[in-house]
């Protein structure tokens, strides 16, 4: 259970980023997931990618909705306010916050349960509206604190812990996303943290609305033979697009790859997304193409991962509203309030 | 027969189709009135549709200043064949049927009791235009033409209103004035005799309306937001709120541009659902700015999952519900107070919510600025509950009124100072005794104050727990808040009876102006009654002394199920035999003459009827 003190040992050898924080900080409450759950993976990929680009974690708003994927918020980033909001609906409450204060950075953790079942209107819309989010799913294809009923991600024809096989079509969110307009949009595997941790890297500096969708094993209800989601049958169909390294704000110039290997994706805030394609025609700054790939691998039974899709011209939210540069919550009664003397002229108007 | 002869005292209804351009002629008709200082309160009656089927205008013309629905109507101005027999019914005795008589139409399509006025308007119109469309619209105001003739209203009190409708627009303005004047003209020449100067029912100059302002009590409710400092809006469109968002953009558009950058203080998004609007309220909400939503009965049962986390969670939100009628789709263009129940109690588990009722726009402006205060004080949701009676009619009412020196009330927000200096933070502790426990925003210290907005149990400290005696710390200290929030709603206003009764009646909303006249009435029967208007839930104490004082209380509401007395039965453990019900729920607005003769039948039922000396005073 969540109450259980987490001893903060501070290691010697801990070494504090720009901004004086260790991973430590980045760190929550001790996970009570099962023992091996990806889950925990994506937790420590989440610490790992916020130290490393030196955010301050009081900065952050986590934001989840409800299953075992959204009671992670709690299991990192203790410094962060957080908020497990109600089933499917956490990217509502993320628009009204990042609408409220648009200097945080707003990290919306959901599972497939979540967001591609009860949640599916609200993860569309958030997508075609362009809020600037980190938005993971966490996908096991599988309903966990319910014990093991399939999800609308859960594969046709994949076999849930009981036997029996899932005769409905999976709902993609990579393929929704790209078409509602996500403006970032990766898939990584729990169980891949050297391609995980970039591709967060990447979603947090990005400019608008970036979807990653995270396969994530669940030890308990899907990791057997005959799932599609376990941790065998993801190793063996992951097809990474391409290698991804994320150069932060100032990007150092290492050993060139050879030319025409190798994608700079520079974000909105000018840090770099360099990428080794792994596959031909791969464009990840071509939408079409993206979800080209995707489909096409999907019918050879493959799983695309890496970066499939960025715009470094994203644009979010707040630009298309116009707000002022400084958060709403601060605005205080003078810029607020017309004030006596233009409500007499309104209520001279109605006579 | 006796033709009806009144002065500044009258009921005029335009009976139309939707989607014939009658509407702005109708309320030019009204405002012309109120221009001569008149006092008027019109009412649209429609139909949820675009184009083509049954709407209604109905204009109480009082001098007196009644601006409730009076019952009864004086003139019928027939405009539509669809709903004839029913129009030509609704006319009162001696009344006057006003129509179109370009075809002839049979002698028993009409009553003998009632004057008949017919002008041929579609044959004059075509004859006088080419283009369709000007020939319908032109038609409305060519009967607004004689009308003003028939009825002593002033030409250039319409010409003036059409130079400010259309400012800048001079070739309609010309063509409206003419239409004005065609229509005069015709009715001068055919309709008016020396023996009948024209109708019976006169306007006559007054000074009767005063510094009073007219609008509708959707915009009035946008403009207290915005005035109340609501800096996002999220909204779904529904039937009869959508003009409160609509006319919160438009105000933002005019008021809430940054001077420098022209950009927007303000966000509004129109969501995907209800259930959506209400998620991005309460993220707002919980991250610090003053957020709202407008929906109606339909939309708040969407968001009662949302309504219990804000609850529970303790989120500021308002919420601003203009009700309609039915459940379901119900009557979703009429009118009820019939969402008391379900939002006082909206959400699972042991719920109970912030209502405010205003009376008028006026109110409605008052309560939604002050909403948002509740909401950030209290910390939790808080309902305007409005209806389309209020919301969707212009209504006279005083003018809207703010003091600049009021400062918005930001509740109990700790900041990076305060936890700086060591200060306890306890998220869901009551340090204050009043049961508000102090919250932080995101963002604000580097390691101290946050914690984990949920749904689940947790202790003082926003620790998950889910022991019981957490749970009943949690529960009880929201009960407490409940209770310092009835000490913070506005108080209801108590109107005593010119002498001593043993009668009392509560009502609230909108029924306000038919019960300010239904209260004279019954005083010149000689029935007496103290008079409570609630203004807030949870119920002052005030409340419950008014009851307790009187030996029968009627509770006027327009519901079927006398959702307000429930409420007062529940909440103050009143007996219910105390409390007598008056109740309208015909989707109509309740009016004086409804009022007045339930509560006379009850008063002689009751066996307490006023003895004869007490009426003779």
């Amino acid at each position: 259970m969540t109450y259980i003190a987490k001893p903060r040992l501070h290691h010697p050898s801990l070494v504090p980023n720009k901004v004086g924080y260790t991973r430590r900080d980045y760190e929550g409450k001790v996970s009570t997931l099962c023992a091996g759950c990806g889950h925990d993976s994506i937790s420590a990929a989440i610490v790992q990618a916020c130290w490393e680009l030196d955010i301050e974690p009081h900065r952050v708003a986590k934001l989840s909705g409800i299953g075992c994927s959204s009671k992670t918020p709690d299991y990192f980033l203790g410094a962060s306010h957080g908020f497990n909001t109600v089933h499917g609906r956490m990217p509502s409450v993320l628009t009204g916050a990042a609408l409220a204060n648009r200097d945080l950075l707003y990290l919306g953790i959901s599972g497939d349960g979540d967001s591609a079942s009860i949640g599916i209107g609200q993860f569309a819309h958030a997508m075609r509206r362009g809020v600037r989010m980190v938005y993971i799913v966490e996908n096991n294809g599988v309903y966990g604190l319910t014990k093991g009923q399939f999800s609308a991600t859960a594969d046709r024809g994949s076999k849930s812990k009981k036997g029996v096989v899932n005769p409905e079509n999976p709902v993609d969110l990579i393929g929704l996303a790209l078409q509602l307009g996500a403006s970032y949009v990766g898939r990584g595997f729990s169980g891949d943290k050297a391609q995980l941790v970039p591709l967060i890297k990447g979603a947090v500096r990005h400019g608008g609305a970036a979807f990653i969708d995270v396969i994530s094993p669940c030890v308990a209800f899907n990791n057997h033979a005959g799932s599609t989601r376990s941790y065998d049958h993801v190793r063996e169909h992951n097809e990474a697009v391409a290698r991804i390294d994320f150069i932060d704000l100032a990007p150092e110039v290492t050993a060139d790859p050879a030319p025409g290997e190798v994608f700079e994706l520079k974000q909105g805030d000018g840090s770099l997304m360099r990428l080794r394609k792994l596959h031909d025609g791969y464009d990840p700054t071509d939408r079409r193409a993206a979800m080209n790939l995707v489909q096409a691998l999907s019918e050879q039974g493959e799983i695309a991962t890496g970066l499939l899709y960025a715009d470094p011209e994203a644009r979010d939210l707040h630009q298309a509203l116009d707000t002022v540069e400084q958060p709403l919550n601060q605005l205080q009664a003078d810029r607020l309030c017309p004030g006596a003397d233009v409500l007499a002229r309104i209520n001279a108007g109605l006579r | 027969m006796n033709r009806l002869e009144a002065v500044n005292d009258f009921v005029v209804k335009f009976a139309n189709v939707n989607g014939s351009g009658s509407a702005s002629a109708n309320e030019l008709f009204a405002k012309a009135i109120l221009r001569m200082g008149v006092p008027v309160s019109p009412r649209n009656i429609f139909p949820s549709n675009i184009q083509g089927l049954p709407t209604w205008y109905e204009v109480r013309v009082s001098e007196r200043g009644w601006l409730g629905r009076r019952g009864g109507i004086d003139m019928m101005v027939a405009m539509n064949p669809q709903t004839w027999d029913q129009d030509v019914r609704e006319v009162q005795p001696g009344g006057y049927l006003f129509y179109d008589s370009t075809r002839p139409l049979p002698p028993e399509s009409f009553r003998k009791d009632i004057t008949v006025v017919g002008m041929p308007v579609t044959a004059i119109c075509n004859a006088t235009y080419e283009d369709p469309r000007q020939r319908t619209l032109f038609k409305n105001i060519m009967v607004l033409g004689a009308l003003s003739a028939l009825m002593d209203i002033e030409p250039e009190v319409i010409e003036k209103l059409f130079g400010e409708q259309y400012k800048g627009k001079e070739r309609l303005l010309e063509s409206n004035v003419r239409a004005l004047h065609a229509g005069r003209g015709f009715a001068k020449d055919h309709l008016m005799s020396p023996q009948q100067q024209g109708l019976g029912l006169k306007v006559r100059r007054a000074d009767r309306v005063g510094d009073r302002i007219f609008l509708e009590g959707n915009a009035a409710a946008a403009l207290g937001c915005v005035y109340g400092g609501a800096t996002v809006c999220a909204w779904y469109p529904i039937t009869p709120s959508s003009s409160v968002a609509e006319a919160f953009m438009a105000y933002c558009r005019k008021y809430r541009h940054d001077a420098q950058s022209g950009r927007a203080n303000y966000a509004i998004v129109q969501a995907e659902d209800e259930i959506a609007s209400i998620g991005m309220v309460v993220g707002a909400g919980w991250n610090g700015a003053r957020a709202f939503t407008a929906t109606s009965g339909p939309g708040v049962s969407l968001m009662t999952e949302f309504i219990g986390l804000a609850y529970f969670a303790e989120i500021p939100v308002t919420i601003i519900n203009v009700q309609r009628g039915g459940p379901s789709t119900g009557m979703p263009t009429r009118t009820q107070q019939a969402d008391l129940l379900s939002t006082a109690y909206a959400s699972h588990g042991d719920t109970k919510h912030v209502m405010l009722l205003p009376q008028d726009p006026a109110e409605c402006f008052e309560f939604s600025a002050a909403a948002l205060d509740l909401a950030d004080r209290l910390q939790t949701p808080v309902f305007v509950m409005t209806d389309l009676d209020i919301g969707m009619n212009q209504r006279l009412c005083k003018p809207l009124a703010w003091d600049d020196s009021r400062a918005y009330d930001r509740g109990k927000v700790m900041s990076a100072e305060e936890l700086e200096a060591g200060r306890d933070f306890g998220r869901y502790k009551d340090v204050d005794g009043d049961g508000i426990p102090w919250r932080t925003l995101p963002g604000t210290h580097p390691s101290k104050g946050a914690y984990f907005t949920r749904g689940t149990t947790r202790n003082p400290y926003a620790v998950y727990s889910e022991a019981g005696p957490d749970y009943i710390y949690n529960v009880q200290r929201l009960m407490r808040k409940f209770a310092t929030a009835a000490t913070l709603v506005p108080a209801p206003e108590l109107r005593a009876a010119a002498r001593k009764t043993r009668l009392g009646v509560i009502y609230f909303g909108s029924t306000a102006p038919a019960m300010d006249e239904a209260l004279e009435a019954l005083a010149e029967e000689g029935i007496h009654i103290d008079a409570l208007r609630l203004r807030a839930f949870p119920f002052p104490v005030a409340v419950e002394d008014f009851i307790k004082g009187h030996d029968h209380v009627f509770v006027v509401e327009q519901n079927r199920d006398a959702q307000m007395r429930s409420l007062l039965i529940n909440e103050l453990e009143i007996d219910p035999e105390w409390l007598i019900k008056v109740l309208h729920f015909d989707g109509t607005p309740i009016t004086a003459r409804y009022i007045t003769e339930a509560i006379t039948k009850h008063v002689h039922a009751l066996a307490v009827a006023p003895r004869r000396e007490r009426i003779v005073s």
